[in-house]
């Protein structure tokens, strides 16, 4: 045997024993970077309060469409169509709720929001399942089908709009958009209380369930360490989404449209959007699915070896489905949150989301051959995208620049990660 | 002493080719079966008959004495045999553990994957089958062949496999891993496992099996105790399809 090591574990460096996974750190200091960078040539304008509230609102739809994208490029897929899913689900909500909806229930019925967003995760999740069943059952390449989607769903929803831009939509709607519905300071400190507690609780059970076992757990310094960064990272990034104060006229109005009078000297500062606020629950929901549950240790099966798990006894065209309908419910829920931040369907909505939606898990390192990918890396490159797109446009950077880097960075990203795999000895 | 398994006068056809012509073969417990060929002879065939893999045309097989209906292979799971395949069947991105529980997995009680006791099982299991195996955490495309097939063996093993189906076991391995496999199997045979062992090498077969079947053209030439016989005589029986003497 060529392994026969000492039992006593090695000695390690203190960045080992806080067994903070390296990929995350580099692409955190990837991040990093790019912010120093803007914050410097913009003299400090790009970490104001007020930029990083409208970087986190403009990342969600893209983000939360890429999460679902590491599960299908994990399984050696690929979705072309999620642009053109996030357009039709869009017209779909648009008519119910401008038109359709209005016309039965009346303007401004409490109904209308609710019954509009089911409407549009239902429609999302129906075309993902098809795709699923035509690549799954039916064994036509991914690539063909989503290509044909793509082509095909955006102006089925062009019909049902007859071209037109849809406006203006229902007030509670428009809350999920992100500036128009945010939680206020004083929630936004009791979500990002609970959401600390509970993170400390996951680490906490972690570390117990490792003990029960016998396994070795980082020493207690490093625990700590750990869980106050943890903590200090959802505090202060609350804290500086509390800071952005709504601008007084846009408060006065609030009060005149309630018909009182503002108090001299009243602020407020918006908190969390409420749009954020559903990408944290949606990374932690398909965290959760992909490292805990087994449809997506499946998922992660399937991408490596397609035919152990076959043999294993997985049905892997059900599974197949299951994921693009996955997809497809994400597209809805991203264009719930387009639209509202519109606050109109204009037809061209979503349009190349599918290029940025892939390079984004795939920045986060997402490997197109299968088998590799995590939820944390997409919303990383999706928001390291943002990041470089609206940094640049702050700078006057113009749009064919802009491109010009972001393509740049995709491939780059893309090398990186190889050669850290290589020195690895993963392929 | 009843026979672990019995297939009796298999027979089953492609297209008018015979590949197995009423063939009958058995195991006993704690014992290794080689099957011998060239390729086209009919034992990956015959074995898959066994495994769930195909339906024979005509014939019985028998577990324990008990006629026993092989329709799939989850039937065959479920009378704990256990195959090992040629291209190992493993998913090189995940774990030793992810694997050994692959379509398997145990759940804690809200239905979350319980990784931890998972991990736990396969340190129990190889502790027992290969003591020297460190590598938990690592994805099983970073292991050696060997290691490699010390958890696809592991993974049979934990399921209480009673009948394992090896195929060509050692076929990609290098001289060190071979024999780490080759102890394995003397192992698991201590242990009261029947072993069906397909392979090509007959120095391997002469070294691991007590009997060895000898097939070509879909026929058993015959089935001989390797303590008996040569390995010319082996070699004369799947080369010429020559009986020797001793061979029943």
């Amino acid at each position: 045997m060529s392994d026969l090591s000492p039992a006593a574990p090695p000695r390690r460096n203190w960045l080992e024993q806080l067994e903070i996974d390296l990929r995350l750190l580099g692409m955190i200091g990837a991040f990093a970077l790019v912010c120093l960078c803007f914050w410097i040539v913009t003299d400090g304008r790009f970490l104001s309060a007020r930029n990083i509230f409208n970087l986190t609102i403009q990342t969600v739809s893209v983000a939360i469409m890429a999460t679902g994208m590491v599960f299908v490029i994990v399984c050696r897929h690929i979705d072309l169509s999620v642009g053109a899913i996030l357009a039709l689900a869009s017209a779909m909500m648009g008519m119910m709720q401008a038109r359709w909806l209005a016309d039965v229930l009346g303007l401004g019925n409490p109904l209308i929001a609710p019954l509009t967003m089911v409407t549009g995760l239902a429609v999302g999740t129906a075309i993902g399942a098809l795709n699923g069943w035509l690549v799954g059952y039916q064994r036509i390449p991914a690539f063909i089908v989503t290509l044909g989607g793509l082509l095909i769903w955006r102006y089925v929803g062009w019909y049902l709009t007859a071209g037109q831009t849809i406006a203006p939509l229902d007030q509670t709607f428009l809350l999920f958009g992100g500036a128009e519905g945010t939680l206020g300071v004083t929630a936004s400190w009791i979500v990002g209380g609970l959401a600390s507690l509970a993170a400390l609780w996951v680490i906490l059970s972690g570390r117990r369930r490792k003990q029960a076992h016998g396994f070795p757990v980082r020493p207690i310094w490093a625990e700590g360490a750990v869980m106050a960064l943890v903590v200090a990272l959802i505090m202060g990034f609350v804290a500086i989404l509390n800071s952005y104060e709504v601008p007084q006229a846009k408060l006065k109005r609030i009060f005149e449209a309630r018909g009182e009078a503002m108090p001299e000297g009243f602020t407020a500062g918006y908190g969390l959007p409420i749009s954020v606020l559903i990408l944290i629950m949606v990374a932690v929901a398909m965290t959760v699915i992909a490292s805990r549950t087994r449809f997506g240790r499946y998922i992660f099966a399937t991408g490596g070896n397609p035919d152990a798990a076959e043999l294993s006894g997985i049905n892997t065209r059900l599974l197949t489905v299951k994921i693009f309908a996955l997809m497809g419910f994400l597209c809805g829920l991203s264009a719930i949150i387009a639209q509202a931040r519109l606050q109109s369907h204009p037809n061209d909505i979503g349009t190349l989301d599918e290029l940025r939606v892939i390079a984004a898990a795939v920045i986060g390192g997402t490997a197109l051959s299968g088998g590799i990918g995590t939820i944390y890396g997409a919303i990383l490159g999706a928001l390291i995208m943002q990041s470089l797109q609206s940094g640049m446009a702050m700078v006057g950077a113009d749009a064919p620049l802009q491109n010009i880097v972001v393509g740049v960075v995709l491939v780059f990203a893309v090398w990186i990660d190889i050669q850290y795999r290589r020195r690895l000895g993963m392929r | 002493m009843i026979p672990l398994v019995e297939m009796r006068d298999i027979s089953i056809a492609f297209g008018g080719i015979k590949a197995v012509d009423h063939v009958s073969i058995d195991l006993y417990p704690g014992e290794v079966v080689g099957l011998l060929g060239h390729n086209g002879a009919g034992k990956s065939t015959l074995i898959k008959c066994l495994s769930g893999a195909y339906k024979p045309d005509a014939g019985e097989i028998y577990i324990d004495g008990q006629k026993a209906e092989i329709r799939n292979t989850r039937d065959a799971r479920a009378l704990n045999i256990e195959t090992i395949y040629q291209t190992l069947a493993l998913a090189d991105n995940l774990d030793a553990a992810s694997n050994l529980f692959l379509g398997r997995e145990l759940v804690t009680p809200s239905g979350l994957l319980d990784e931890a006791r998972m991990e736990a099982e396969t340190r129990r299991i190889m502790a027992r089958l290969n003591p020297n195996f460190r590598k938990f955490a690592e994805p099983v495309s970073a292991l050696s062949g060997g290691q490699r097939q010390s958890v696809a063996i592991a993974r049979a093993v934990y399921f209480n496999a009673r009948i394992l189906i090896m195929d060509e076991p050692t076929a990609a391995l290098g001289p060190q891993e071979t024999q780490m496999v080759a102890e394995l199997i003397q192992e698991l045979k201590r242990q009261g496992l029947g072993i069906f062992l397909i392979e090509h090498d007959i120095h391997a077969v002469m070294k691991l099996c007590d009997r060895a079947v000898v097939m070509k053209n879909g026929q058993r030439v015959g089935t001989v105790r390797v303590d008996e016989v040569t390995d010319d005589e082996i070699l004369g029986m799947i080369i010429m399809g020559k009986k020797p003497a001793q061979a029943a």
